[in-house]
């Protein structure tokens, strides 16, 4: 998606071509002017990019506490007495074992397996969801949502007045503590309750984009400007989509429009912890098929600091096509450059040497395990950080 | 804020005189515009450059950006610290920032770049 390609990386950040400015502002869109942000288009959005720097907003997140306006995130609402069997139909992953008060990661895929969004379904009541998708395609989410459910199920996009906030880093739980009326010492990863902010309600939801301990805060559009104000009160780090891009990627998370794609099958992906195995699904079959293009998802390790970016072949060592990288770049925690990228799947074994194909030059690179970094904090108990 | 001492490019190098030769940089709105800098990809020693010639590319955690010689002339050094520490063109781009120095250069060349007056109306006008 342009919009996605936009925010990610500028072909030449010194001699940039004028943008026509997007549509939609987040109503955190007057506090990123007075913090002078960067601003760029990201999904139909004006959003901030970042506000003092990419690697200073990143390692406020790795060790202390940063906080990022997601309320581009798109929020749908769909409940009824079908509304269970209409979201297993639906999404990827199993929603039936969820229990109230619990999230998952799943895909919304197209009946030939490739994925037209990536999501977090909430189980709100025993017949009630919540569905957390992505800016750029939410609307036509919706369409195919609304399209795909039955009659007597309500299907609401309440995207335009439900804000979010992602509060992230070890630093968090004690911030929260702080602000938040009710404890939040029990709430476990992926895992959610109601709690109340300056005696308004907000959803907490244990969950996060960056692989640190975190909450990412549903609640209305005032309430989101004063728990923002008080969080930068309490000295937590506004970062941007560039450091929210650098942390997701250091621990292998996907970005949509990235790593997956309507175009390419959800299997190859290699996110099956979203994938029933199980059950029927819009895709599963395609999925399930043993005779899918052979390209797999993997992780690759740079030599050194010069990025690999979404675009470049990726090589054999002998220089025969095996696939291209969806993301890379400068890891700010390891201190050389990683990507993501679609290989072979003959060559999708770790240890595998492999060759990237840049503008100028022929990058060495290395198939690694995911996360590249592995000592993020987000499943450890939250006790520890309180 | 511009440095009187040195000459511009509309592609945001600097370049000034010293000792016979000439070094040469990126702007301080240069720098702000890539954001914090990972990795600059410096030229081979003695190799000769024609003016407004590519000589190396710099990359930022989102962006990257080719590095075009404001003058022609011979690569006499590159600032090795660059390779552990590209962000000293953040935080100096003026000084400890320097990225080559060209032998060999024609001093009357840079008289056809801009100064600073016209290099900061030129970035005034674009913002």
């Amino acid at each position: 998606m342009p919009a996605e390609n936009a925010a990610s990386c500028p072909p030449d950040a010194m001699h940039p071509e004028a943008t026509t400015p997007p549509p939609h502002r987040t109503p955190l869109y007057p506090r990123h002017l007075s913090l002078r942000a960067r601003m760029a288009p990201f999904g139909g959005f004006d959003m901030p990019i970042q506000y003092t720097g990419i690697l200073d907003e990143h390692q406020a997140c790795r060790r202390g506490v940063a906080i990022f306006d997601t309320c581009h995130m798109g929020e749908f609402f769909l409940a009824g007495p079908h509304a269970l069997a209409d979201l297993e139909r639906l999404v990827t992953c199993e929603v039936a074992t969820l229990d109230i008060g619990q999230c998952r990661y799943g895909l919304l895929c197209n009946p030939d397996g490739g994925v037209r969004d990536d999501l977090l379904v909430y189980r709100l009541a025993i017949d009630a969801f919540m569905i957390v998708v992505n800016a750029g395609t939410q609307d036509a989410d919706f369409d195919w949502c609304r399209s795909q459910v039955s009659r007597d199920s309500h299907l609401e996009n309440r995207s335009s007045t439900t804000a979010k906030l992602d509060i992230q880093g070890p630093a968090s739980p004690r911030l929260m503590t702080h602000l938040l009326a009710e404890p939040i010492v029990d709430l476990r990863y992926y895992r959610f309750h109601e709690n109340r902010f300056a005696d308004q309600r907000v959803l907490v939801s244990r969950t996060g984009y960056t692989g640190e301990i975190g909450f990412e805060i549903y609640c209305p559009p005032d309430t989101a400007l004063a728990l923002w104000d008080a969080c930068l009160a309490k000295e937590a780090v506004p970062a941007g989509l560039g450091a929210r891009d650098t942390l997701r990627l250091e621990v292998g998370m996907p970005l949509y429009g990235h790593e997956l794609s309507e175009s390419r099958n959800a299997g190859d992906s290699g996110f099956s912890a979203a994938m029933s195995t199980s059950k029927d699904f819009i895709g599963a079959t395609a999925i399930r098929a043993s005779d899918r293009e052979p390209q797999r998802l993997v992780g690759l390790a740079l030599e050194g600091r010069r990025a690999a970016r979404a675009g470049d072949a990726i090589l054999s060592p002998l220089g025969a096509n095996s696939g291209a990288v969806t993301s890379g770049s400068f890891s700010p925690s390891l201190g050389h450059a990683i990507a993501l990228g679609y290989v072979h799947a003959s060559q999708a074994v770790e240890g595998t040497p492999l060759l990237i194909q840049t503008a100028r030059d022929r990058l060495p690179a290395i198939v690694v395990p995911r996360p590249f970094y592995r000592s993020g904090t987000a499943r450890q108990p939250m006790r520890a950080f309180l | 804020m511009t440095p009187n001492d040195r000459r511009y490019t509309k592609t945001h190098e600097w370049v000034k005189l010293e000792d016979g030769k000439a070094v040469v940089g990126i702007t301080d709105h240069a720098q702000e515009a890539l954001g914090d800098i990972t990795f600059v990809d410096l030229p081979k020693l003695g190799r000769t450059l024609a003016a407004g010639g590519e000589f190396g590319v710099i990359e930022s955690v989102k962006a990257a950006s080719d590095l075009y010689a404001p003058v022609g002339g011979v690569v006499s050094a590159v600032n090795q610290a660059l390779n552990d520490t590209p962000e000293l063109i953040n935080r100096d781009p003026y000084g400890d920032g320097w990225i080559i120095t060209l032998s060999g250069v024609d001093a009357a060349a840079l008289t056809t770049l801009l100064d600073a007056a016209d290099y900061e109306s030129k970035i005034t006008v674009r913002n």
